[in-house]
């Protein structure tokens, strides 16, 4: 990573951990997973929570939903780790990599439910012009929707939008697809706590 | 929608952490990071891509704000609270433009 304090500058309880983690998975610790660990009291530590909620906590959506949308955002911001990380999720949970793939290919072909398509249009819209109209929200209500949907949807896109900027600026280190399941199997079994 | 949403009261918490909590850098700073806004180079140019296009961002933008003399932990928090700026006004759009479509009145 770019800054040396997220390569070495963690605690030696820290070290040890990454170690046991790098041990049993055998594969690396991915970056976004040593970032929460860096002075956590400053961000890692209510940054989980937040982000534990928006992608675990109760909702109409499925985990497989969130973590497309997910990968959808960092797909519409470009930022690799994450694409690659969300996608392996996503396609973990639905247990369908093809889906995933379409989604991200062409949005508006892929054969998913028109709630979920609304939802990821807006998200796209969201994130790369920076704001969204209240028509362009009435289009989501219209393909079936619900307002808590919405909003429970708005919590991801503002975690990965997050993530996805700390991702590319402090360049978190894409891995290998062996790297992104391994990860992706962690996130299903545990979430971001 | 419910007014002490989860998701909402966990992210204000993480807002309020990065911006008025201990840190290196000192809060105006931190405040300018967050709202990408009044911050002299060449911080300013990483601290923009950071918000703007951050797949863009090079070693090069961090080394010149390092050799204006920030310390890497004051960069680790600047480069935070741009990330969370941008995506806290994302958050306010979205649930403004919500508010306004389901007639609450409720801009979160």
């Amino acid at each position: 990573m770019r800054l040396e304090i997220l390569n070495s500058g963690y605690r030696p309880g820290t070290k040890l951990l990454f170690a046991v983690i790098r041990l049993f998975s055998g594969q690396p610790v991915p970056d976004a997973a040593k970032l929460v660990f860096y002075r956590p009291d400053f961000y890692g530590t209510q940054a989980k929570k937040f982000t534990h909620e928006a992608m675990r906590g109760p909702s109409a959506w499925s985990v497989g939903d969130r973590e497309l949308m997910a990968a959808y955002v960092s797909k519409v911001n470009g930022s690799a780790f994450c694409i690659g990380a969300h996608t392996a999720t996503a396609a973990q949970a639905y247990q369908d990599g093809a889906k995933v793939q379409a989604v991200l290919a062409n949005l508006e072909s892929a054969p998913i439910q028109e709630p979920l398509r609304a939802t990821l249009r807006m998200l796209g819209k969201l994130t790369a012009e920076g704001e969204v109209s209240a028509d362009d929200i009435r289009e989501v209500l219209s393909a079936g929707v619900s307002p808590q949907q919405i909003e429970d949807a708005l919590a991801v896109c503002v975690a990965f939008n997050t993530t996805d900027r700390l991702a590319d600026a402090f360049g978190f280190e894409v891995l290998s697809a062996e790297g992104f399941e391994a990860g992706a199997k962690y996130l299903l079994k545990r979430g971001y706590r | 929608m419910p007014a002490d949403d989860k998701e909402r009261a966990t992210y204000r918490a993480l807002v309020d952490r990065v911006l008025t909590g201990e840190g290196r850098a000192s809060e105006e700073q931190r405040a300018q990071a967050f709202s990408n806004d009044g911050l002299a180079q060449p911080l300013d140019a990483l601290i923009d891509k950071v918000a703007s296009r951050p797949a863009q961002v090079t070693d090069a933008d961090f080394a010149a704000a390092k050799a204006s003399g920030f310390s890497e932990d004051q960069l680790f928090e600047l480069v935070l609270c741009a990330a969370i700026g941008q995506s806290a006004r994302l958050y306010e759009a979205g649930l403004a433009a919500l508010a306004e479509a389901t007639g609450s009145g409720e801009t979160g």
